[in-house]
């Protein structure tokens, strides 16, 4: 038998701090929010699913941590940035959506197809590595086959790499660097 | 972009040569990194990484550009984030100390757009123009060449001008199309995670633009151009519906108004054959 779907929540569940943390990792203004709704309301992400920017605000402003930390809604925001432009209290929802999802990722809910993009990024110096097929159609453009980034010099993606270990990026999307070095 | 579109790098490097733009390659560039994704996932990351590829162009005492809107968004809002805040740019500074390169702040960042339309300047470009173009336009903003406004140049999100009037400068027409504005869903990092909900993004606007009878998209994103390009395969695949709109970076469809051979501007390795407009003109 299933059990009963809990519906009440007691208040020392909730973690008051949420909105401290969250203004500190970059939403600075989530305080200022008014449940307008401007959001939700510009928001074509929402307009074909039921990711709702109000709702995941309010959530987030009432202490639902690991909810709104887990929720894979969070990950449909396109960073359009037309909430941040028309919200009538400058709460800037774009940034709290970029801070909560800081957030979530130092929590490990990382989803797998952004660990790959990240990977590369940390292996190559590009998020999306040259091919064969491109150097081909690089070279049949008149463009050097290698472009001048990453890929032609190794200092550089050292470089970039000893950055990302630095910062504590490559532990932090799980980055294998026995396998991914080259 | 280098990666993905070639034709676009092609395309930007003739047409700069054309109107006698120098470009210098910032030679040992990383990706920006992408905002969507690098951003989303950690900051402080991001802007170490944004920090050195400016430090690079600083050193070549030239302004950043790029045509890619997503590139532009990373490097110019860390280039007016280090500027402004002290601090950030001490801890950026100390990661890239150990590189024998630092963060000065002592240059800008344009997109290859706003080169075109406030440096070279809209008539100047005019007397360039060796063969007008007559076609319809449906000119897509994207998102980040203008958002955040405050961190932008002053263009307004909801009824810019620039792109229409660059359009209509090489006698094109920049025709009106339901939720022009709207995002083309590749951004956010929304293409890998949700292939489905970006998709139907872009299907959306490609639906308002065919009905409105636009003869191409043109767009100031290389990333948007994919998700144009690229994505009518698959919609076509996934939804069984085919629009057949070329997609243009906005630097082709100025080479093409500058005369320059449509195989030099990439438009052969665009995913949606552009020779529909190719015979137009």
């Amino acid at each position: 038998m299933t059990k009963p779907q809990k519906n009440t929540m007691q208040l020392d569940e909730l973690d008051n701090n949420f909105a401290k943390a969250i203004a500190k990792a970059g939403g600075e203004k989530i305080n200022l929010c008014i449940q307008c709704g401007t959001c939700s309301a510009s928001c074509p992400s929402g307009r074909r699913t039921a990711f709702r920017t109000r709702q995941l605000i309010r959530r987030a402003m009432l202490g639902f941590r690991d909810e709104t930390l887990s929720d894979k809604d969070l990950w449909l925001c396109t960073t359009c940035f037309t909430c941040l432009e028309r919200c009538p209290r400058g709460v800037d929802p774009t940034d709290v959506i970029l801070a909560l999802r800081n957030m979530a990722v130092e929590a490990g809910h990382m989803l797998d197809q952004h660990k790959r993009v990240a990977g590369y990024f940390v292996k190559y110096g590009h998020a999306i590595p040259i091919n064969e097929e491109t150097r081909k159609r690089r070279a049949n453009l008149g463009l050097k086959e290698i472009p001048p980034t990453t890929h032609k010099h190794k200092k550089a993606l050292d470089e970039v790499q000893d950055i990302t270990k630095k910062t504590g990026f490559d532990k932090l999307i799980g980055f294998k660097w026995e396998k991914g070095k080259k | 972009m280098p990666n993905r579109y070639p034709g676009l790098e092609a395309a930007t490097r003739n047409v700069a040569e054309a109107l006698g733009i120098d470009l210098l390659d910032i030679e040992g560039a990383s990706c920006c990194p992408p905002p969507g994704v690098v951003k989303s996932f950690h900051r402080p990351t991001w802007l170490a990484i944004a920090a050195r590829n400016l430090s690079l162009a600083e050193a070549l005492n030239a302004d950043a550009t790029t045509l890619c809107s997503g590139c532009y968004g990373t490097l110019k809002d860390a280039n007016i984030l280090l500027k402004k805040d002290a601090a950030m740019r001490e801890k950026v500074n100390k990661i890239l100390h150990d590189y024998n390169r630092e963060f000065h702040g002592t240059i800008n960042v344009k997109h290859i757009v706003e080169v075109l339309y406030r440096d070279f300047g809209v008539e100047k470009l005019k007397n360039f123009v060796k063969k007008p173009l007559n076609l319809k336009v449906a000119v897509h903003y994207g998102c980040h060449l203008l958002k955040p406004t405050e961190y932008r140049t002053g263009e307004s999100a909801e009824r810019p001008k620039l792109l229409d009037e660059l359009v209509e400068v090489l006698g094109a027409r920049s025709i009106p199309y339901r939720d022009k504005m709207m995002c083309c869903g590749a951004g956010g990092g929304l293409k890998s995670s949700s292939p489905d909900v970006s998709i139907d993004m872009a299907k959306e606007k490609l639906e308002n633009i065919k009905k409105a009878g636009a003869d191409c998209i043109v767009t100031p994103c290389s990333f948007c151009h994919l998700q144009f390009d690229r994505g009518q395969i698959d919609v076509a695949k996934q939804l069984g519906v085919t629009y057949d709109l070329p997609v243009l970076h906005y630097v082709q469809l100025l080479g093409l108004a500058l005369a320059l051979d449509p195989e030099k501007l990439g438009l052969y390795s665009n995913a949606i054959p552009a020779d529909p407009i190719l015979k137009k003109l």
